[in-house]
This record gives structure tokens, sequence and C-alpha cells, in this order.
């Protein structure tokens, strides 16, 4: 787990885990790391954790919040970052593995050009991180489903969804794909000028979201999703 | 046929899901055989400043150049003629967006990377500069057509990592060049010849970094006969791996043959002979 350590001119004044996805810092009481310090702001700043990644964000503080001695509003921290706040320092340690992340003293190999870092910043308010539709889930059960074929040559067979994306149908005449997402499997039409089936329903160009025992028409074959527990 | 009957491009962009700027910029044209992508760095939006200038200037130099000087259309062949036109568009570029960097304190540290792909007599003349990619898929084989200009890239060159570890650098996003941030530029110039059926992917590193080519490959693989769909879907795989850059992708899917020599003007300057 990341952390943060405290300290003034050299001296550790404390260690603080990330445990939580909000640490607030500033002078006053009710913050998470208080610095009884009058360049300190009441809320000066805050650090938001999600999964292995945290943020930095300044509370408008009226000092100012530097990381490795520039002024930031909202930074991502990485490994070894030091930031300032008046005379005081916290150094976010986070030794998840980095695999190949090489050594601080890497040297560039002479003749190297320069080196420009691409927007460092997630510049996102981070109250909006958690309410992000989109969001991946803290790992949710991995989805098993499978889809059996009712009628056609094949008919009783079975197909495990264990793919990102799964192809159906005859390619020229009439394809859809059912993708794997981490909120379920959709189906989309892909090619030929019908669409694909649901329960007798036919589809429009939008994904669709298949429910357990949904019979899928594609091609003239009938065909039935599951899922798998 | 016609270069814009020839090509299909379809261009898609989004900021993902942790960032509220989108500092990419696209664009694409069927009628000018011309596509266009940069990954914009820079603090506040000033990256999406420099992304923005790079894909408008160039548009529209091209699109200017492509309709009065080349009336005739270009014909392969002849590399140096064509490096020479990218080369002098991507140094107007790079001037420009250095200047107002440099004349402009919000936008002081911009750049952006660049990677633009010119389609013309059955050919592709790529430019690239930074670490925005190039891919092919070509009937069963998907390969990186460009070489990233980043310090990652040159530390697996060099072997002092395995392609495996560069997966989880931190130092991903470093790159050895870039359009805008010094007063010289030194993009890369390739050409590459062109079949029907060939399937070009341009992409900003939110895709690469959130995919890895098998994943880009299978969907393209399964989407191939809807470039659309393909678009959207990779979009949305790198959203719901976590999408943490912006995303941004072009494909260009060759419908058919678009040799210069059976165009109206040789046609015209055969009959004439």
């Amino acid at each position: 787990m990341a952390k943060l350590i405290l300290s003034m001119d050299g001296l550790v004044l404390k260690e603080i885990q990330l445990d939580k996805e909000r640490i607030s810092i500033g002078r006053k009481q009710h913050n998470d790391i208080q610095i009884d310090n009058l360049a300190i702001s009441g809320e000066h700043a805050a650090v938001v954790t999600i999964l292995n990644d945290s943020f930095l964000e300044d509370m408008n503080s009226t000092n100012g919040t530097l990381v490795n001695g520039q002024q930031v509003k909202k930074h991502f921290l990485r490994n070894q970052d030091v930031i300032e706040l008046g005379k005081y320092k916290l150094k976010y340690v986070n030794e998840a593995p980095a695999a190949g992340s090489p050594p601080d003293d890497f040297d560039k190999p002479a003749g190297t050009p320069p080196s420009f870092a691409k927007a460092p910043e997630f510049k996102r308010n981070a109250s909006d991180l958690s309410s992000s539709p989109n969001k991946p889930d803290t790992p949710a059960p991995e989805l098993a489903a499978a889809i059996q074929l009712l009628s056609g040559g094949n008919a009783g067979k079975e197909l495990d969804l264990t793919k990102t994306l799964t192809t159906l149908g005859k390619p020229g005449v009439q394809v859809a794909v059912i993708t794997k997402r981490p909120n379920g499997f959709f189906i989309t039409h892909v090619e030929g000028n019908q669409f694909p089936m649901v329960n007798g329903q036919l589809l429009d160009a939008q994904a669709h979201q298949l429910k357990d025992h949904d019979v899928i028409e594609i091609a003239g074959i009938k065909m039935e999703f599951f899922f798998k527990t | 046929m016609k270069l814009s009957d020839a090509l299909q491009i379809v261009t898609r962009t989004d900021p993902g899901l942790l960032r509220s700027h989108n500092e990419d910029a696209v664009f694409g044209n069927g009628d000018l055989g011309i596509a266009i992508l940069a990954d914009g760095m820079g603090g506040y939006n000033a990256g999406e400043v420099a992304s923005g200038m790079a894909t408008t200037l160039l548009s529209t130099h091209f699109s200017q150049l492509l309709s009065r000087r080349f009336a005739q259309p270009l014909v392969a062949g002849n590399p140096r003629q064509v490096q020479k036109i990218l080369g002098e568009q991507i140094t107007a570029t790079n001037a420009a967006i250095y200047h107002s960097a440099q004349s402009q304190a919000q936008f002081a540290g911009m750049g952006t990377t660049l990677v633009l792909g010119w389609f013309y007599d059955n050919t592709l003349s790529v430019a690239h500069v930074g670490d925005s990619r190039l891919y092919r898929l070509r009937g069963e084989s998907f390969e990186q057509i460009t070489h990233d200009h980043s310090l990652l890239q040159e530390q697996l060159d060099n072997g002092l990592i395995s392609p495996e570890d560069a997966r989880h650098s931190v130092n991903k996003n470093l790159v050895t060049r870039a359009l805008g941030v010094e007063s010289a530029v030194d993009p890369e110039f390739n050409e590459y010849d062109v079949a029907v059926g060939d399937l070009f992917l341009l992409c900003s590193d939110g895709l690469n970094d959130m995919l890895d080519d098998a994943e880009i490959a299978s969907t393209l693989q399964s989407c191939a006969s809807n470039i659309h769909l393909a678009a959207d879907q990779l979009v949305q795989l790198a959203n719901d791996k976590g999408g943490h850059d912006n995303v941004s992708v072009i494909l260009i899917k060759v419908l058919g043959d678009f040799s210069a020599r059976g165009s109206w003007w040789h046609k015209l300057l055969a009959w004439l002979k």
C-alpha cells in the first residue's frame, strides 16, 4: 500500500498509510493529516487514492502546494514524489510492483535527445472519479457465459464466450459480435442487410445487452445465451 | 479508382475516464488521402492547443496544396519529393506551435506528437514524431509500422528492458521527439506499398497503453467489415480497461486500387503520346 512520509527539516515526523479513498491535509483539527502551522491553510490539500493510483489536489490553499519543486493544482503521484507545503515535506512512497522501472540513477545513453513528459496531470476533479459511470468496478467476479446453438447443422453445440469479442454468423451474409465487458455481454450488428434478432425483436445498430436465456437469431440460426455459474 | 472511393476513413477521439480534457486531435479526409493524429502535452489546456494547431494547420495546408500544386496526381517512386513536402509542412507547423509557446506564457512548454499518413498511387507515406503509432492489418498479420520516439523504445532497442517489463514501465510517456518543443523538429519518414484490403490504424498511446497488440488485432479482425464499429469497440475496450488517458483512433480501409496510372491524367498523357 502507498504511504506518505511527513518530515520537516529532514526530520521524519509521521508515516501515513493511504488506506482511505480521500485523505485531507490542513491546519484545522478535522483533517486526516493535521499540520499546525500558520503557513498551512485550514484545508490545504487532499490525496485521493483509487486502487493503486493516488492523486494530489491543492484545495486552493493560500501558499500553494509544490511537487518536486513545481507548483501544482492537481497531480498524479508517482513513487518518490516530494510534496511541499510550507516547510513541511511529504514523500509519496508506492512500492507497488512496477516491474522494469529503471533505477533512479539510470543513465541515458550518450547522445540521447532530451525527453518531454507527456501530460502528467490528471485534470478531472478527484470527486468526479468515483461518480464516473463507466469506471471499472472494483474487480468484479469474472463473468462467464456461453451460447448454445438451437437450430442448424450444429444444433446442440455450445460455445464459451471467453474472448473479449466473439463473432457469430456468416461473413458476407450476416455477422454480429458479442463483446464481453466488465458490466456484461453485449451483441452488436457488424455486417449484412439483416440485423440480428433477440427474443424475436429486431435489433438496431446499437449494442444490446444480453440477459440470461435470451434467444438470438443470426443468419437464420437460433442460439441461446446463458450465464455459467 | 478515385482516392475518395478507394479509402474509407473513420476517426474517433475520446477523453477517456480519468481526464476531463481531451488533448488528442484527429483529422481524416478520403478526398485528400490524408490522416493526421496528434497527442498534445503541456499544462492546463496547452496540450490540446498544440495538438489542435498541428491537425488544423497541417490539414489546411494539405488541402490547399493538393488542390493547387497537385492538380495532377502524385506518382509513387519519388519518395524524396513527397518527403520534402511533408518536411516543409511539418517544419512550418513546428515553428507555429513553438512560437506560440514562446510568446504566450499560458502555452509555455506545450508540444505534441504527430503521426501523419498520406495515401497516393497505391502508396502510403508516413511521417511521425513521438509515440503515436501506425499499425497495419494485412490478412492475418497485424504489425506496428512506426517505431516510437520514446525513452522506453530506446531502452527496448538497447536491450535494457524486456518487452514484458516495458508494459509495466513507469516512464511510458516520455517522448524523445515532439512537435513544437524546440525550434527544430526531426520527423521520421517512411514509404509503404498499399494493397487492397489493408486496414491501417493510427492511434494515440491511450489505446496501446490500455490494450496489447493482440487485443487490438482481434478487435480489428472481428469488425473488419464495419470499421465504424471497430473504432467504437477499440475506444470502448480502452475505457473498459480503465481509460487512463485520452484515446484516439483513425482507421483507414483500402477498398480498391488507387493507382495514379489509371487516373484521367495519365490516360490523357498516354493518349497524347
